[in-house]
């Protein structure tokens, strides 16, 4: 099949970034626009300006809920269901303001290329705004402990992650404490009956899912012992009961500690308290398991569902020659051959099919949509895949009949009110844009059908 | 303009498919059995759902946990339900339920990703087989009895393959008109992997007949009856239920997911009518949870689980169980409940039973690499 014209150019806009705007000019140089966009990143853009910290998020939380609890008297439940309604509606209320803003920042975003590499490792460290806490902080969440690190080393982003308040309640740690531990000492000495134990979720999740990825040669054994060395590892702030407790954030809380070595995969960590985690994920993300495990997802992401054996090793090399260094695994991402073939490889997900439309339909501005139940309707909720291994990254999950006459319906209703031209559009955000698409937008009825179309195109759903 | 009804067919049509006349081509369908399965995403606490509260160990492992027997649903001597099964209980006091107990795929390592994989292809180890095994089950029916449907925007694994599926889900969009609908037809009509998809969603459109449905238990559970009630309707179905992952809080999370499965049962067994006398329901998930409570009030990942076997065909009204008990010694690595029964064989043969089919060719389609227990037969009438 011969390589249509501009082809790089399409591939570097809608492979690599997040497509074209109508105003866009393609990129002379698609390599280099690439790679420059490394040199301009900005891990706090402007989209975000109006956003709080998690910090501020959950201590806002906690006088809310104060409250409420003491509006709703103590033995009126209709008033307490009402009070934690009200509570769970303004947590909802926040996180459509941030996935406005997480919208508002992919239509504006000078470096889409960066911007896709925020949600890849979003998706890949991803929490789910299931639970009330993880609602509000989902947002937070990608700002404090992703973007900061999206052109830094691994190690620096896996540390910011477990630390983040979203991912120690998202994956039950914080309350997990060690049945040698002070505090449940202190708990069998009083008498209680309260159990006190370890929760072994974060601990499975970061080898199976944030490194080493599942069957690389740990055993459940590995798992408990890697619970017990995390046990302390707690917040403060939003659900604290003590007094002089209220900086929401990581916390470790030494009462909860296991104390003693731990033994993970054949190595004994004999540091005492908060270190003894750090120490294994510092281990963790040297490993070469893990080089091998990002290495495929990144192929996966951007080169092909089941990706190449050598764009894989390629970039497990990288990883692994530059200890983590994420931008020279990018180089060699761009570098690669494989990464360039003409045909789409990728059926895009509904955020990227999502993201793609707005910016090639020229919005900018989208306060009035409601992007984020839209997003609940084709099938990919932000920030809520309800598993902690994120959103699946192959067509076989996304392509499917019901989703794609959704597709349909919004291009419908994205596209009603516009007065584009769409024969003129095409060519600008599809440079490689297909006879059949062309000619199909061409015959249609009206304008608005015929920008319709061309984003529902076999074209503009693939990347 | 064309009206929307017609122009369904029409497009149906136009994909070569059955839709142009329902009443021809079902009318030939030899069977009115319905096969549906629901999986529960996350893992379920089997031992909080089909609970053994005369086993000595169980109060002592969970704790808070443990499910009172003074307030749970007793079944026999040995087994109680939890209390927010009551639609279940009144089935299997009519004998159209019947609960399996420390059952399991042949997976052990308590990945949900991987068990859920294992689960849904019917392989022995994850990604081994690319297809799933309810798609399987749907090549060993004569075409024309219609696709099997699943009730998510997306195709889950278990239905996946070479056999053609379609879903739905209701949609709170604004439908697309009839003019762009059969654009996109036309658009999509050289491309193999759009065209297929379309042709199956307009079908599922035809069938949904523009009905409004909500997403609750219960009206998913209507839904689900809707189509599988219809004489030109789908026989085999899907169902995803997420949420059964409880490390935490147990108690009232999983509280709601009963009443939400609860729920959705009973109301496909009073949305199907008389045809529930034709339909089973089989409820399964990747693995089991931790036979003790962990340090917050939930359970970790374990190995053997519960299974519902549940409808109007089922010889129901009775635990199927090899109990190994909870003692330390009969757990699991110590830790979880053993697995004594063989999900794969319970699956093939429940589905071989329900929809006439010879219980060792669909041992061998559907879980190609498993042994066959023949001691499981006689869960469904013939």
């Amino acid at each position: 099949m011969a390589t249509p014209p501009n082809a790089d150019q399409a591939i570097a806009l809608n492979r690599f970034g997040l497509g074209a705007r109508a105003d866009d000019t393609a990129p002379a140089d698609p390599r280099q626009w690439l790679l420059g966009q490394m040199d301009h990143y900005e891990a706090a853009p402007a989209a975000f300006a109006s956003a709080d910290t998690s910090a501020a998020i959950a201590s806002q939380y906690r006088e809310d809920r104060a409250d409420l609890k003491a509006d709703a008297k103590d033995d009126d439940a209709d008033a307490k269901a009402a009070a934690l309604k009200a509570l769970r509606q303004k947590g909802q209320e926040l996180y459509r303001t941030e996935v406005a803003m997480r919208v508002a920042s992919a239509l504006t975003t000078p470096t889409p290329f960066l911007e896709r590499l925020v949600y890849f490792w979003a998706n890949h460290f991803a929490v789910s705004a299931d639970k009330p806490q993880v609602t509000i902080l989902a947002g937070a969440f990608e700002r404090e402990a992703i973007r900061p690190h999206v052109l830094g080393r691994f190690e620096d982003m896996l540390i910011a992650v477990e630390r983040h308040p979203a991912m120690l309640f998202f994956l039950d740690q914080v309350r997990s404490a060690g049945p040698n531990s002070k505090l449940a000492e202190r708990v069998e000495r009083n008498g209680n009956k309260r159990k006190i134990g370890i929760n072994e979720n974060l601990a499975r999740e970061i080898m199976e899912l944030h490194t080493l990825g599942v069957r690389t040669g740990y055993t459940q054994a590995d798992v408990t012992q890697f619970a017990l060395a995390l046990s302390g590892w707690s917040i403060g702030g939003l659900n604290a009961k003590t007094e002089g407790d209220e900086t929401a954030g990581f916390k470790f809380r030494p009462p909860m500690h296991e104390p003693g070595p731990k033994t993970i995969i054949g190595k004994s960590y004999p540091q005492q308290g908060e270190g003894q985690a750090r120490a294994v994920l510092h281990d963790l993300a040297s490993s070469d398991a893990t080089a091998l495990h990002l290495a495929t997802k990144l192929a996966r992401h951007f080169i092909a569902d089941d990706p190449p054996d050598e764009a894989v090793a390629a970039l497990q090399a990288a990883f692994i020659s530059s200890r983590g260094d994420l931008p020279t695994v990018y180089h060699t991402l761009i570098d690669l051959k494989s990464a360039w073939t003409p045909q789409p490889v990728k059926f895009k997900t509904p955020w990227e099919w999502t993201i793609s439309a707005l910016r090639g339909l020229g919005m900018t501005d989208v306060t009035d949509m409601p992007v984020a139940p839209m997003l609940n309707q084709l099938g990919q909720p932000v920030w809520r895949p309800r598993s902690p291994a994120g959103y699946d990254d192959i067509a076989a999950s996304w392509a499917a009949p019901d989703a794609l006459v959704r597709r349909v319906e919004v291009a419908q209703r994205l596209t009603r009110k516009l007065d584009i031209d769409p024969r003129q559009l095409a060519p600008r955000i599809l440079p490689a844009v297909s006879t059949m698409t062309a000619t199909e937008v061409g015959r249609a009825e009206s304008l608005h059908t015929g920008l319709a179309l061309l984003i529902v195109s076999p074209d503009f759903q693939r990347r | 303009m064309i009206h929307r009804r017609q122009f369904l067919r029409f497009a149906a049509a136009g994909a070569g498919s059955l839709l142009l006349a329902p009443h021809i081509v079902f009318a030939n369908v030899a069977t009115e059995r319905r096969f549906v399965f629901i999986i529960q995403r996350g893992a379920a606490d089997g031992l909080n759902t089909v609970v053994p509260y005369a086993d000595p160990a169980y109060a002592g492992l969970r704790g808070d946990l443990a499910i009172d027997p003074a307030t749970a649903l007793k079944l026999d001597g040995t087994f109680a339900l939890h209390s927010s099964l009551a639609e279940l209980a009144k089935m299997y006091a009519a004998k159209q339920a019947l609960f399996v107990q420390a059952v399991a795929s042949p997976y052990r390592d308590r990945s949900h990703f991987d068990g859920q994989n294992v689960l849904e292809t019917g392989g022995v180890n994850p990604y081994q087989l690319k297809d799933g095994w309810l798609n399987r089950l749907v090549s060993l029916m004569p075409k024309s009895k219609g696709d099997a449907i699943a009730f998510a925007p997306t195709i889950p694994l278990a239905l996946r393959g070479g056999a053609e599926v379609t879903s739905y889900a209701p949609s709170n969009l604004k439908e697309a008109d009839d003019d762009l609908l059969t654009r996109v037809s036309t658009l999509y009509d050289a491309d193999p992997q759009l065209h297929a998809l379309w042709s199956e969603a307009m079908q599922a459109r035809g069938l949904a007949d523009q009905q409004k449905a909500g997403q609750s238990p219960q009206d998913v559970g209507r839904t689900a009856a809707t189509f599988l009630g219809r004489a030109d309707g789908p026989r085999i179905a899907m169902i995803e239920t997420n949420g059964w992952d409880t490390h935490s809080a147990q108690a009232g999370r999983l509280g709601n997911q009963l009443r939400g499965l609860d729920a959705l049962i009973a109301a496909l067994r009073d949305g199907l009518g008389d045809n529930w006398a034709q339909t089973t329901v089989f409820v399964a998930t990747e693995f089991g949870r931790t036979a003790a409570a962990n340090g917050t009030q939930g359970t970790d990942h374990g190995t053997a689980s519960a299974a519902m076997v549940v409808g109007g065909a089922v010889k129901g009204g009775r635990i199927l169980s090899d109990w190994p008990g909870l003692s330390a010694k009969a757990l699991y690595e110590g830790r979880d409940l053993a697995p004594t029964l063989d999900l794969d064989a319970l699956i093939a043969t429940v589905a071989a039973e329900s929809l006439h089919l010879d219980p060792e060719l669909t041992m061998r389609t559907l879980f190609p690499d498993r042994p066959f227990n023949k001691a499981l037969s006689g869960l469904i009438s013939a």
